[in-house]
């Protein structure tokens, strides 16, 4: 049972506020960004006490999403799910999730929740039955770009690019499909983070991948969609893999209009996806990869004899020969000139930036740090890890494929179907 | 938050809606409403518009009603009276052929919150109820949860219920959902919605109908239910088996909520389930949504204390990315903890040493301290990499090696010689004042053994001027008197110009006096001093109950699936610290006078049979369901023989109208065959585990041997009572003297009830070769239940011991 939910911005400016029973007055926002700048580090600010009135909130986008609750005995997971699920709401009609946009569409925003939740209960949370209740029109905050003109060609003819979809594609409000003609298009994603332990001997220590199948749908009326895995998808250790290499999950989940009558036999999943974002099927596989990781560092460090620290780092891609956009934390002297680094002192560390990582190349960047250390008698510090963040495109690292995507019957009108495939890195750590 | 010339902005507005040209003009008209909203929603107070509001109202324009909707709503309860005007139109609205515009009109009609108002929406919303469209329905039905809530004491209207009741069956699973929200709502006094079997096996049947949220909110309410036979029971679990692995995280807990409650009897049941959750809940911790993973570790923890081996294989699961917040580390260096084991312990360790260099210092310091708590098993590792950190000469990171070495130390005093080399030279780098009280301390339990130790307190006390913390000052006295009774000749000059410093110069009374009090006693003699100073430097008891075992299910499962586990600091409180050693010699003589007094009144006894007490832990399986005991606020012993006598003097005078009394005694005996071996560092540490404080104890082997103790019982629905109670076992031969001797004392005092007592007494002392305690409690207020589920858990802590010492 919800009593209020407002959202507030990073510096506190209410954007929305709605009291939904009466139990509270509107004070309790200020005195929620009070509660919520006033933790220390440590302290778990997902839910705080004011009074008998609790408050639930997540970040998103940035905002603060906050739900008031006065029983005790509310369900965390249901209210953190429903904020998730709400800001996921919000972002899927007003095409992004930032400050601006919900200030825009504070009136959309506003009837959204009206009919999402009604006296503190959460009535609906699907796109299919709010289209019908949902009259505002989204206000895009898009800017004015030349960039989207250099996708028509001369006197309208259809350009390479045009064939591309840009990857600021499907960020866009669902609900402007219906006027402007509808571009009837179709995402989907299958989007994977990793997070790797890498040992100072080179040891893999830990490596996880959880991956999802997203869908985005801007159709209006979709019909039945199929989607085709790799027919040697397996789940869990037990079934045999066979001779080739088999694409090997640990555990799997779909979601639960996802028909499965077909995936025994085909992996094929059949659903009808309904507008806006929502994601198929979630899969989890840890420490059994079928790849070696990605990325491999060589480091030498030493200490020359007047306490200076010298770090020679060789990082190594072994992926097949694609681009890559690697921001690794740590690292001066750089190979290529197209490299960046910056000391981050508040952080302790440096900022080695590569804008690409070609695969099957090595990078090298040798660092120095060159004051003296301020006491020199206490062994100096051990370097911390090096931590990589990078986005993978166009690859899975589980090998996880989308065979076809069928929608059925065919559409009359010409409808534009888009697969991606990203690997993040959630938290790829090289100890050092 | 009031802007700058928000007067002004709301005359323009007022001047703009009453201004015929753009009321004719339908997208300014809406445009303009929405300049409204969009300043209330900043905060600007933009209530004088209501009266424009109202005329804004009268529209086609579905966009610009809903807006003047949410105005009215917020600004109604300030204008009772424009609000009226209102209702004629929302009352034309609800005839609207459009079920669009009939909701909107039913929803802010009821959202208008004015009791003034209510008789004219009973007529639309009874309206609503039979209405086609499901969406008006869902409505209305909530609609009369938000009337009966303006006017709770008004009559509830049995038509209006029956009607709701018969709605469980409409076809649209929202509107069976928010029925049982209303019901609930509307019959909060009688308890609620009545779930009886065909309700529950509609709701079952119906469940996959609905979405995430009504499943959750159906499973909720069904944790009311009970199930008539077991055969039912079952039939409903395995109906639910498929939502316990549900990809949805509150569809998951809130079955399992459901399962715990329904299997609170069948506990091999219940961690069936608790296996069963285990994908879902890890998969839920590695969920993109940081709060989900939150809340996803803290169920994690609750879990693991009924099943600490639940997630040992995945440990690598719990281990802390990058780019997490501090608190989400903390919870999982809490979680890691838990799982360790001689296979993972070498990985564990390796991972936790990364995190002690942390940047942050918070997740460093609990990094350091969770390696303290795994040194409690595995020392020799844990010292090893303590030590090593202490060669960092960091700040932060030596101050929280030496308060973890200080808490290990406690536990194992084994480790103590590493601990004491470790310490030279660690003092320069102490800034903060509870790494500095850690190593007084520690200098004060093994001052002999660190040859420094007088150049350090040296140090400490030139600067005991300019020294801001009044707990480094204590315990920089205590610290010289006990490394003075150990090394005098070093230390007597020091301790001197400390006296000085603190009886002369100190400002703080508390330093003073205790100062005052070490002079005086300097001055009787250093036998005496001894005496009083030469307190425990560890408690190794405390190092037998490493591995805990494994708390039942019923301890927790009340707060599972609830706001509670998240607010906790941390489940894993220190069982002890080092403040303990106070409570253990506290004399327990106030006591030795009561003994006679004590069985003077009686208001139940049970009696346990030689095999009778793994039924009664079965029978209190039950009773003690949502039971938990805390130790705050904490009774002084004076406050304790004040309740303790107080009690003892009521009952004499009025045990005829012991039933009336808001308190109530109970007296029992437990099979304990382990007393006299028994330290009493291991009954208080094991005590204190469970969250019973012990206040004074007779020194082991002296009989008759007693324990006081008391505990604050909280329980989920009768909110919470003080339990006081003793211990007693006089021991075999001298209990039949006792009993013999009583007997005879009876016969003077006529007392009925305690006749039969000793009856039953004797007669367990006949066919039970068995030891046994006698157990009296005092309650207050009374409540049977929650002093049952105390008594069962003393009874589980004491076998527990019994067994360990045998």
């Amino acid at each position: 049972m919800i009593s209020q939910v407002f959202i507030l911005s990073s510096q506190g400016d209410h954007l929305i506020y709605k009291d939904f029973r009466g139990e509270a007055g509107s004070d309790v926002v200020s005195v929620f960004y009070e509660k919520v700048t006033a933790l220390t580090g440590d302290q778990p600010p997902v839910v705080m006490s004011h009074g008998d009135l609790h408050f639930v909130h997540v970040r998103q986008g940035g905002l603060y999403w906050v739900a008031t609750t006065t029983s005790p005995g509310s369900s965390p997971f249901t209210i953190i799910e429903f904020l998730n699920r709400f800001s996921a709401l919000v972002k899927d009609y007003c095409g992004s999730l930032s400050e601006k946009s919900v200030q825009m569409n504070f009136a959309l925003i506003y009837e959204l929740l009206d009919e999402v939740v009604d006296y503190g209960y959460i009535q609906t949370t699907s796109s299919d039955v709010l289209k019908n209740f949902i009259q505002t029109e989204a206000v895009s905050s898009k800017p004015f770009s030349l960039f989207d003109l250099s996708n028509v060609g001369f006197f309208g003819a259809e350009t390479q690019q045009s064939k591309v979809a840009p990857s600021s594609a499907a960020s866009r409000p669902i609900q402007s499909s219906r006027e402007q003609g509808g571009r009837s298009e179709i995402f989907l994603d299958v989007i994977e983070r990793m997070s790797v332990v890498i040992g100072s001997k080179g040891v893999v220590l830990k490596a996880d991948v959880e991956g999802e199948v997203r869908v985005k749908c801007f159709m209006p009326s979709c019909s039945e969609m199929r989607i085709g895995l790799n027919e040697e998808f397996s789940i869990g250790k037990s079934q045999l893999r066979g001779y080739g290499a088999a694409v090997r999950v640990d555990e799997c989940r779909f979601h639960q209009n996802v028909h499965l009558d077909e995936f025994h036999s085909n992996r094929v999943l059949r659903l009808c996806p309904s507008q806006g974002e929502q994601t198929v099927m979630q899969y989890q596989l840890s420490d059994d990869l079928p790849s070696a990781p990605p990325f491999r560092l060589f480091p030498t460090i030493e200490r020359d004899s007047g306490g200076r620290l010298l770090m020679y780092l060789k990082l190594r891609c072994d992926l097949p020969s694609k681009r890559f956009v690697v921001i690794s934390a740590l690292s001066q002297e750089l190979s290529s000139p197209d490299q960046s680094a910056e000391l981050k002192l508040q952080n302790r560390a440096i900022d080695w930036k590569i804008p690409r990582f070609i695969g099957g190349t090595q990078l090298s960047a040798l660092f120095k740090t060159s004051s003296p250390p301020p006491h020199p008698s206490p062994p100096p510090p051990p370097v911390g890890p090096v931590v990589l963040v990078f986005e993978l495109p166009q690859l899975t690292v589980s090998g996880l494929q989308i065979r076809f995507l069928r929608l059925s019957p065919v559409q009359p009108a010409p409808s534009q179907r888009w697969i991606r495939y990203v690997t993040h890195s959630d938290s790829y750590i090289l100890r050092l | 938050m009031p802007y700058l010339g928000s007067e002004d902005a709301v005359r323009e507005l007022r001047r703009a809606l009453s201004n015929p040209n753009v009321q004719s003009d339908q997208l300014r008209y809406r445009n303009t409403v929405l300049k409204a909203i969009r300043a209330m929603s900043q905060g600007v107070d933009v209530s004088d518009l209501f009266s424009e509001m109202v005329k804004a109202c009268a529209t086609v324009d579905i966009v610009q009603k809903k807006l003047v909707y949410v105005f009215l709503c917020s600004y109604a309860t300030l204008n009772p009276e424009l609000s009226l005007l209102v209702i004629n139109t929302l009352r034309k609205d609800c005839q609207d052929p459009n079920p669009m515009v009939r909701s909107l009109a039913l929803r802010n009609m009821t959202n208008l919150r004015l009791p003034s108002l209510v008789e004219y929406v009973e007529q639309p919303l009874a309206a609503g109820l039979r209405d086609r469209a499901a969406c008006v329905r869902r409505v209305a039905v909530l609609g009369w949860a938000k009337l009966h809530n303006l006017q709770p004491d008004a009559e509830i209207d049995a038509a209006v219920v029956n009607e709701l009741y018969g709605l469980l069956r409409d076809p649209d699973p929202v509107v069976m959902v928010n029925c049982l929200r209303a019901l609930e709502e509307i019959l909060k006094k009688e308890g609620g919605v009545a779930i009886n079997k065909p309700i529950t096996h509609h709701l079952l049947n119906r469940l996959k109908e609905s979405d995430v949220w009504g499943q959750c909110e159906v499973l909720r309410i069904l944790q009311r239910y009970h199930p008539q036979s077991e055969d039912e029971l079952f039939d409903i679990l395995s109906l639910l088996d498929a939502s316990l692995v549900s990809p949805h995280p509150p569809v998951m807990a809130a079955t399992l909520g459901l399962f715990l409650g329904l299997c609170s009897g069948l506990p091999a049941v219940s961690l069936a389930a608790l296996e069963r959750v285990r994908g879902p809940l890890l998969a839920a911790c590695g969920s993109t949504s940081r709060e989900t993973r939150f809340t996803a570790l803290c169920h994690i923890q609750l879990l693991l204390r009924s099943l600490p081996g639940l997630m040992g294989a995945h440990y690598k699961r719990f281990f802390c990315g990058y780019a997490e917040p501090a608190y989400i580390k903390q919870r999982k260096m809490q979680v890691l903890v838990e799982l360790v084991n001689d296979e993972n312990v070498a990985m564990l360790l390796d991972e936790l040493k990364g995190y002690c260099t942390d940047v942050n210092p918070e997740t460093a310091q609990a990094a350091i301290s969770a390696i303290g708590r795994i040194g409690r098993s595995y020392s020799d590792r844990c010292l090893e990499i303590l030590t090593g950190l202490l060669g960092l000469k960091q700040e932060h990171i030596t101050s929280a090696v030496v308060q973890t070495m200080c808490d290990l130390v406690w536990v194992c005093p084994q480790c103590s010689d590493t601990v004491c080399s470790a310490l030279e030279g660690c003092e320069e780098m102490l800034q903060d004042s509870q790494g500095r009280q850690a190593l007084l301390w520690l200098l004060a339990a093994y001052g002999e053994r660190v040859s420094s130790a007088p150049y350090t307190l040296e140090g400490f006390i030139d600067r005991v001027r300019s020294e801001a913390s009044l707990g480094v000052k204590m315990e920089l006295l205590t610290t010289t008197m006990r490394l003075f009774l150990c090394r005098p000749s070093e230390t007597q000059d020091m301790l001197g110009r400390l006296l000085h410093y603190c009886i002369e110069e100190e400002m703080d009374m508390c330093v003073r006096d205790q100062a005052l009090l070490y002079y005086r006693l300097l001055h009787c003699g250093i036998e005496e001093t001894h005496k009083v100073l030469h307190g425990q430097r560890s408690d190794p008891s405390l190092g037998v109950l490493i591995g805990r075992p494994a708390e039942p299910i019923n301890q927790w499962a009340y707060s599972f699936n609830t706001l509670e586990p998240l607010r906790q600091a941390g489940v894993e409180t220190e069982p002890a610290s080092r403040g303990s050693p106070e409570h253990v010699t506290f004399d327990p003589k106030p006591n030795t006078d009561l003994s006679d007094t004590l069985n003077c009144s009686q208001i139940e006894k049970v009696n346990l049979g030689s095999d009778g007490a793994s039924g009664f832990t079965c029978s209190s399986a039950k009773v003690l369901a949502p039971l938990s005991l805390s130790l705050s606020p904490a009774l002084s012993p004076e406050e304790f023989e004040h309740l303790w006598m107080q009690r003892h003097a009521e009952q004499g005078a009025e045990k005829l109208e012991e039933e009336e009394e808001d308190y109530v005694c109970l007296e029992e005996r437990i099979q304990f065959p382990a007393i006299p071996p028994c330290s009493p560092q291991s009954l208080q540490a094991a005590m204190q585990l469970v969250n019973i404080q012990t206040l004074a104890f007779t020194p082991p082997h002296t009989l008759p041997w007693r324990v006081y103790l008391y505990t604050h019982t909280h329980h989920a629905h009768y909110g919470s009572t003080l339990v006081i109670g003793e211990l007693l076992y006089i021991g075999e031969a001298s209990r039949r003297v006792a009993a013999v001797k009583k007997g005879m004392e009876d016969g003077d005092v006529v007392e009925g009830e305690q006749e039969a007592g000793l009856s039953g007494r004797a007669l367990v002392r006949k066919d039970g070769r068995e030891e046994e305690v006698e157990v009296t409690l005092k309650q207050q207020p009374r409540d049977d239940n929650a002093l049952k589920g105390f008594l069962s858990i003393l009874t589980t802590v004491l076998h527990t011991l019994s067994s360990e010492s045998s």
